[in-house]
């Protein structure tokens, strides 16, 4: 591919697919005729997003952009331009600003709606390097406050931004700051919570991989504001790399003293440790958090006393979440005042979503509050790929609920996302579409928290397991119209009667899809069919007429179930089929489909 | 650390290094090295720019890895920025086109287009 020009043809869909085929076999022609085949690239892309204008076409290098080409300019371009390096005035597109979205980043909505405080330095830094985080204005903050901070100055300031706790429950860092500095001990600490356990959560593995020092910058922050001198950063072993770039930022800090004793001549000391944590959903949750890192069980504790109180070995205990400390050292470099002035009343800063699923940009976004879910999904996320419709969207993991098309313009905030019925949670985000079966994603859910109920209490422990048996039954077609309303029933319950968080909102996803997606659940017990074709027992894979008879299924299918000639229509032996869907992901024509079972006594 | 001007005298003198300031001609590589990255392949393509650098001794470039860029999807990708601060960013690199990127935009000084991850979303 050492091709002296490009041209790139603008195939997306809403110009006519067919003229730029056309015009792409013209140029094929024409340049074979005039000997330049092999100096040319022809290039097919995406929208261009100029489509109202016809038909365009760029011509690299120079980044020409041409508007409204036929088959009969194909010559001149040819001839004029690619050849003699002139190009054709006539058509071409001078606005500035369409030239400039293809070149620049932020041109791109992926990067121009994004506002990135917490994810500043991730991908920008080099996480080995403190000189590199120094560069950006690290560790600026924690001198200043040392220099010419008290602690109380530095808790008002964070009451004043109006940070949250990111990790899920939303409560007023500045407040808990205010609580654990009230506590009057010898000894304090300040725990960095980084056992990140939801489904579908990488934020706080991103900011530790890319960032490491922002965090050991806000837990010593944190350390002179309460008067803790020891910091622990409890993070899951499943994040090696994570867990690596940490050692090495605590040990480039200690070097530098910007960690240890009397940090800045200010006879402040602070100490970091890193503790492993093996992985537990519920070691999220501070109490258990706290008894694991003291070497018990991960098991969650009634509060009051608040770990401000009583936490690590009976000390005050300060607990925050990796993206909440991440925040931290931008809100002293720019102040309270400017933080306050992104996001909602209420909410103030930034949040980072990790997108996931049935979505095209599957990755790390960071918004400020008060944008839309649409805005996400679609203009951020890039919608729903191979042309589906979107169908609902998870927020906050297991603990969070499943939020529909009529709501996607709400604004995101903690209260907006708590009244839909779902959370903020870490910030996980999981796009559904139309193959997505509802009952089903309830069930994945709820064996999540099955498997990662600590067993304390009995209604989380018992009441999961027989919520999932019961949506087990439903999904092998043996459910009753009486198990829906014992899930109700039992889903409240738990809700009701558990102890710590998890078990609160382990029933969310089901109550939920319930309310929302009611019909479904119907359709599995009354009809035995699963609409999105995904439970096994209720699914029967039919091959339609439009097959091309590419073999491709045949080929695809474990168990020699589907037979046929090539180039003619092919049929699943239903008494073979498993229901694996292998079938439906390999066609290339999407002929297969999944009819509900009742309809195959009538085929 | 005793100091904020101690501080601030560090911040200088590595804000020049990471902008290769006084360096003619300069270009900073960053590949993403989260566990993203490295998932899909970003070691070799890591390996490819440094061996290419120090092979072909282009003394205007740095390669430095840095954590994830948000654009999980694409990985894995590298960021190019030249002299005058402008960004490139190229994504889906192999081993290949990383070689291709170092010969053509490094030494040539024409960015690989059809690798852009502008290019690519459109």
């Amino acid at each position: 591919m050492l091709e002296r020009v490009q041209v790139i043809i603008c195939g997306g869909t809403e110009c006519s697919n067919v003229e730029s085929v056309v015009l792409k076999d013209a140029f094929e022609s024409y340049l074979e005729k005039i000997d330049m085949k092999d100096e040319v690239a022809l290039i097919l892309t995406g929208s261009k997003g100029l489509c109202p204008l016809g038909p365009v076409l760029v011509v690299y290098p120079g980044e020409i952009f041409y508007t409204d080409v036929t088959e009969k300019d194909v010559k001149e371009i040819c001839e004029e331009h690619l050849k003699k390096g002139k190009p054709v005035q006539r058509l071409m597109y001078n606005d500035f600003e369409a030239q400039k979205r293809i070149k620049k980043n932020s041109q791109v909505k992926f990067y121009g709606m994004q506002k990135r405080i917490a994810l500043r330095n991730c991908g920008v830094i080099n996480p080995l390097d403190i000189n590199e985080y120094i560069a950006r204005d690290g560790y600026k903050a924690l001198g200043e406050i040392l220099v010419s901070s008290t602690p109380q100055q530095v808790v008002d300031e964070m009451i004043k931004s109006g940070l949250r706790g990111r990790g899920g429950g939303g409560f007023s860092t500045g407040k808990k700051w205010q609580f654990a500095k009230n506590s009057i001990s010898d000894k304090k600490y300040v725990i960095c919570n980084a056992d990140e356990g939801d489904p579908g959560a990488f934020m706080d593995r991103a900011v530790l991989e890319g960032d490491p020092h922002s965090v050991l910058e806000a837990m010593a922050i944190c350390g002179f504001a309460i008067g803790a001198d020891q910091g622990y950063i409890y993070v899951r072993a499943e994040y090696p790399v994570a867990v690596e770039r940490l050692y090495h930022a605590i040990d480039e800090a200690r070097a530098l003293n910007l960690l240890g004793d009397n940090i800045f001549n200010s006879g402040f000391n602070f100490n970091i440790d890193i503790r492993l944590g093996a992985g537990a959903f519920v070691c999220g949750e501070e109490t258990a958090l706290i008894a694991s890192i003291e070497g018990y069980r991960g098991m969650p504790r009634l509060k009051p006393p608040f770990p401000a109180v009583r936490g690590l070995w009976g000390k005050p205990t300060n607990v925050n979440n990796v993206e909440t400390l991440a925040n931290i050292p931008v809100i002293f470099l720019k102040g309270a005042d400017w933080f306050k002035s992104i996001g909602t009343k209420d909410s103030s800063g930034t949040k980072v979503f990790a997108l996931g699923g049935k979505i095209n940009n599957t990755g790390l976004v960071e918004v400020p509050m008060g944008t839309t879910l649409r805005e996400v999904i679609y203009d951020i996320g890039g919608g729903i790929p191979n042309k589906r419709q979107f169908k609902a969207v998870q927020t906050g993991g297991p603990s969070g609920g499943c939020i529909t098309e009529k709501d996607l313009d709400t604004p995101i905030d903690f209260e907006n996302l708590k009244n839909l019925g779902s959370m903020m949670g870490s910030g996980g985000m999981i796009v559904m579409d139309e193959d997505n079966c509802m009952v089903d994603v309830a069930r994945f859910y709820l064996d999540f928290t099955v498997d990662e109920s600590c067993g304390k209490c009995t209604p989380c422990r018992e009441g999961t397991k027989q919520m999932r048996d019961i949506l087990d039954r439903i999904c092998e077609g043996q459910g009753t119209m009486k198990d829906i309303d014992q899930l109700e029933v039992l889903g409240r319950m738990i809700q009701e009667t558990s102890l710590c968080g998890l078990g609160q909102t382990a029933p969310n996803p089901v109550l939920s899809t319930l309310k929302h997606f009611r019909d479904e659940y119907v359709a599995h017990v009354v009809d035995k069919a699963c609409p999105a074709g995904v439970c096994r027992e209720l699914t029967n894979f039919v091959i339609e007429e439009n097959c091309i008879g590419c073999t491709k299924c045949a080929r695809n299918c474990p168990v020699n179930a589907i037979s046929g000639w090539p180039k003619q229509i092919h049929r699943i032996d239903i008494d073979l089929c498993i229901g694996c869907g292998a079938c439906k992901k390999s066609c290339p024509v999407s002929a297969i489909s999944s009819q509900p079972k009742r309809q195959e006594a009538s085929l | 650390m005793k100091t904020l001007d101690e501080l601030k005298k560090l911040r200088d003198k590595s804000l020049d290094q990471m902008m290769m300031r006084g360096i003619n001609n300069s270009f900073r590589i960053q590949v993403g090295l989260g566990t993203c990255g490295i998932a899909s392949g970003a070691k070799p393509i890591l390996s490819v720019f440094l061996s290419e650098v120090e092979e072909k001794k282009l003394d205007n470039v740095s390669v430095t890895q840095v954590g994830c860029m948000g654009e999980c999807a694409y990985e894995p990708m590298a960021e190019i920025i030249d002299q005058h601060g402008q960004s490139f960013v190229y994504c889906n690199l192999t081993e290949a086109t990383a070689k291709e990127v170092i010969e053509r935009h490094v030494i040539n000084q024409e960015p690989v287009l059809r690798l852009l991850l502008t290019t690519k979303k459109g």
